[in-house]
């Protein structure tokens, strides 16, 4: 692994813990709701990231499509991967969270029912990728996906004001607009989490995108020894 | 808010085991596909 990598690897692990210091240890515990609350710092950062990675598809899709360089369809692979798996981990925190504060693990509330909907839309893209046989087809295919799946992000975050759910509405940007509506350590301890998913995303992609890379090196030294093979 | 605390160690369990693995996979997958990438280029 290149010492840039583990440099990043590092500073992302130091980070992951800072985090996990600040949300034991300095932030406050909620009154109403009591440690559970303590699920949002994880929840909400693992939620942004999701939506960055499936950001970053669309972008990569759209360059795929307009410019047909490989490398975009690659990163837009990779950055599919990581936003399915931090979507997961959004549902299943969010339905931890639900049973002691709602008293259900799930509700077929709009904001619940619309990111379970984004969950499948990246599935499918990634079972594309993995069941369609020609590339570069898989990937024109996956590239329409990723475009028409990011139109669900914005209907998410907005699935709190156009519908009437049991979700929280946004308490960092509250829908009247204004400040935070949290106490200053709140704020610092999910900002801290934040930066550290965050940097978590930036490692894993990076992480994920070599060894897309080294495959497709692999493959093609593979293919020129057994043409070399077959020529002698 | 009963077993509040039980339902927060059971997050945090889930959410850290599971970046772990996923970790952990990718990197020994890297450094393998590396191992094999430098063996396959010495012997070109």
């Amino acid at each position: 692994m290149p010492g840039a990598l583990i440099a990043l690897g590092l500073v992302t692990a130091a980070s992951m813990l800072l985090s996990l210091g600040a949300i034991f240890l300095y932030a406050p515990t909620e009154a109403v709701q009591g440690p559970v609350q303590r699920i949002f710092y994880l929840h909400l950062p693992l939620a942004y990231i999701a939506y960055l990675s499936f950001f970053l598809v669309f972008v990569c899709s759209v360059l795929y499509l307009v410019r047909g360089a490989s490398r975009w369809d690659l990163l837009g692979r990779c950055a599919a991967e990581i936003g399915v798996l931090f979507t997961t981990l959004v549902l299943v925190t969010g339905s931890i969270w639900a049973r002691p504060v709602w008293g259900t693990w799930w509700s077929w509330d709009a904001r619940l029912t619309t990111t379970l909907v984004l969950w499948f839309i990246y599935l499918g893209y990634l079972m594309l990728r993995s069941y369609v046989v020609d590339e570069r087809r898989g990937a024109r295919y996956a590239a329409v996906i990723g475009i028409l799946g990011f139109v669900d992000v914005p209907i998410i975050h907005q699935s709190v004001v156009w519908w009437r759910t049991l979700h929280p509405e946004s308490v960092v940007t509250p829908p009247g607009g204004g400040a935070p509506a949290m106490p200053q350590s709140m704020l610092v301890t999910l900002l801290v989490s934040m930066l550290a998913y965050t940097l978590l995303f930036v490692w894993l992609l990076l992480l994920r995108y070599g060894l897309e890379q080294a495959r497709l090196r692999l493959r093609e030294l593979n293919e020129r020894r057994q043409d070399a093979f077959g020529a002698g | 808010m009963e077993n509040s605390l039980l339902y927060l160690v059971a997050a945090f369990g889930i959410v850290w085991l599971a970046l772990l693995i996923y970790a952990i996979a990718l990197s020994s997958r890297l450094a393998s596909l590396r191992r094999d990438l430098a063996e396959l280029e010495r012997d070109n």
